[in-house]
């Protein structure tokens, strides 16, 4: 049988900063997850994909990364990508200098 | 120290001008990121988690006071006001913006400085001993031959698509500092007869199949030894494994085939390889040489630093941890720690890296280094300026006293920083060292060195930590495998691994339960963790680390 398709976001990273980004419904890049289309069907994810991978000259390495959804739109479910979402943990740099996403 | 010769500065500033020009078309859309990503890692560029990485080599460790200021400018101009030291002595900024490297590789190209071979399947930075040409055991001075080894292996055309990275490793020491058995290659300096030569280690390595390395020559004369590791590279380049890159490694080569079959297919490619050596690189070598004269050792009374260490014991103690033996009685070898309790291994802001670099300036004949334990060195010290540039470390938070002990944490990126990684290691490293200085047990525990990685691949080195710690990925939780005995001198082993792993709150109590073990096992004060070991096996630690398992089993 099959898996069953659990929820995706579009992620990667852009091309000038290098920072993490997350595909919207409106066809825009966000710095922020909670931002992000959350994808519950799988043709739709690989559409959606596709239409991110086109766009190679603002961003790198565009994927699929599980998520869920959480009260203030979606939410990682791999430490990971709660990583990516956040920043290091060792400073309060990168997405954290702009204080979108207190620590879970 | 090393100066560029009119042809390095020419090669650098030509290629610089190529991948400025490359960045550009980047940017433009003209190239994919497909076509970009080589010739970007060409030049020590790569994507990380949440920004780009540029790892700037510095070659065997060493830096003048400016390339020190020079690599602040650009952790202050380029980046978020701070570098990270690597245990392959680069430095490392984790916050470069794509439009911004082709300016910081210029300011590096100012001060003789590239991130050339910092990445690919090529031959890698050559490390050396950060001791070199200061150590009081030294048989020679390894860096002449580190820059030879550099000017050779840099855009050599036939080792520019290996099958994986190359790293080697020389000293000139018997003690070994520089970890000559976990590389590619490992040199170590001998004379034999009154000829100087190398002791060659082939096969060692870390990662996910860790290897020590083994004796492919006892020793190979000077004359002869770049066209002996041309042979052996060149073997490796044909016979290597290409169709897995997690076979790929000269140790599996190695460990496939044996040591006396390489050995005689290095023999027979060496008969085929060195008449084409005609001995302009031993002319060079004596060129090099005459860069790395050693300076002109002042004389003096060393009364002011007695004095001081009689009667100061925060000196006193800095003293007995963080200086090694100079070959010249006055003098001394000063580690500066990079290591403060609770900070991130590795990590040196800007304005600590200047403080450096003007102390290198007025006490230490204008020379640093960086340890593969990311540490910084000045190599020569006038033991009567000890005080003084104690009492400016102090003022800038770098004169912890903890060299060798249980907070001196090699510790890589893990995953706060590294695509690559399985877990974090620093947040891991931070808390060690806290909760031991907490304890204020760590002079008592004595030498003990931890090694942190956070992934398989090993860059911090977990395999030959005295306690190795490995950060994996266990169901979508971060997840602690903990080995033991490994040793990265020239006792050189593998660490054993204890058991099932920790959850990342569970680490620093087990670490504490094992060093509790040691000291509860230590016939005296003076027998180290290692030696205790040694001495009573995994099982008194077993014990420690896992007690629920020997209630079930009793």
């Amino acid at each position: 049988m099959p898996r069953t398709f659990t929820p995706k976001v579009v992620t990667a990273n852009d091309l000038m900063e290098g920072d993490v980004i997350y595909l919207t419904s409106e066809d825009r890049w966000t710095r922020d997850l909670s931002e992000a289309e959350l994808i519950t069907d799988e043709a739709h994810a690989q559409v959606r994909l596709l239409d991110a991978q086109r766009q190679t000259d603002i961003i790198v390495g565009a994927y699929l990364a599980d998520a869920v959804a959480g009260e203030n739109g979606p939410e990682p479910t791999h430490f990971r990508e709660d990583f990516r979402r956040t920043g290091p943990s060792n400073y309060a740099h990168g997405k954290q200098e702009k204080a979108t996403q207190p620590r879970a | 120290m090393y100066r560029y010769s009119e042809f390095d500065t020419a090669f650098l500033e030509e290629r610089n001008k190529q991948f400025r020009a490359q960045v550009e078309r980047r940017i433009d859309g003209s190239l994919t990121e497909d076509e970009f990503k080589p010739l970007r890692l060409m030049n020590g560029l790569y994507l990380q988690l949440h920004a780009y990485m540029l790892r700037v080599a510095i070659p065997y460790g060493t830096l003048s006071s400016a390339q020190m200021r020079q690599l602040a400018l650009l952790a202050e101009k380029w980046d978020k006001g701070y570098g990270h030291f690597t245990t392959r002595q680069n430095i490392q900024y984790n916050w470069p913006k794509l439009k911004d490297v082709p300016d910081m590789l210029d300011a590096l190209a100012e001060v003789g400085m590239h991130a050339i071979q910092t990445s690919g399947n090529t031959i890698r930075n050559v490390t050396a001993d950060h001791f070199a040409g200061a150590a009081a055991d030294e048989v020679a001075d390894p860096r002449p031959y580190a820059e030879l080894l550099r000017q050779w292996s840099t855009d050599h055309p036939e080792f520019q698509f290996m099958p994986r990275k190359f790293k080697i490793a020389i000293t000139g020491s018997e003690n070994d500092r520089a970890v000559i058995k976990a590389h590619d290659i490992g040199l170590q300096l001998i004379e034999r007869d009154g000829v100087l030569g190398a002791r060659v280690i082939v096969g060692g390595g870390l990662g996910r199949t860790p290897m020590i390395g083994k004796e492919l020559s006892e020793f190979v004369a000077f004359d002869d030894l770049l066209a002996y590791l041309e042979a052996t590279v060149s073997v490796w380049n044909q016979i290597g494994r290409r169709d897995n890159k997690y076979k790929a490694r000269i140790k599996i080569t190695v460990h496939e085939n044996g040591i006396d079959t390489i050995r005689a297919k290095v023999n027979e490619r060496f008969l085929q390889v060195r008449p084409q050596f005609k001995g302009a690189d031993m002319a060079l070598l004596e060129e090099i040489k005459s860069h790395f004269a050693p300076p002109v050792f002042r004389e003096g009374s060393v009364a002011s630093f007695e004095s001081a260490y009689t009667t100061d014991p925060v000196f006193r103690s800095w003293i007995d941890t963080n200086i090694a033996p100079h070959k010249n009685a006055d003098h001394a070898i000063v580690t500066i720690s990079i290591k403060k309790h609770g900070a991130t291994p590795g990590d040196a802001t800007a304005e600590q890296m200047r403080v450096m670099a003007d102390l290198a300036e007025e006490f230490a004949y204008d020379e640093l280094r960086i340890s593969h334990e990311q540490n910084v060195i000045l190599p020569h010290v006038h033991k009567s300026d000890l005080p003084a540039i104690h009492a400016k470390l102090k003022e800038y938070e770098l004169a912890t006293a903890n060299i060798g002990l249980i907070s001196d944490i090699i510790a890589c990126p893990g995953m706060d920083y590294c695509a690559l990684a399985t877990a974090r290691s620093i947040p891991v490293a931070q808390q060690i060292a806290t909760r031991f200085d907490e304890l204020k047990l760590e002079h008592d525990i004595g030498h003990l060195k931890i090694k942190i990685s956070g992934c398989i691949n090993a860059c911090g080195h977990h395999h030959v930590g005295h306690i190795g710690i490995l950060g994996l990925d266990r169901a979508g939780v971060e997840n602690y495998q903990i080995t033991l005995g490994g040793d990265g001198t020239e006792t050189a082993a593998i660490g054993d691994r204890t058991g099932p792993g920790f959850a990342y709150d569970e680490i620093v109590p087990a670490v504490e339960r094992i060093v509790d073990a040691y000291l509860e096992q230590r016939e005296s004060s003076e027998e180290t963790f290692l030696q205790t070991y040694r001495r009573v096996g995994m099982a008194p630690f077993k014990a420690a680390l896992y007690p629920e398992a020997q209630a079930n089993a009793a």
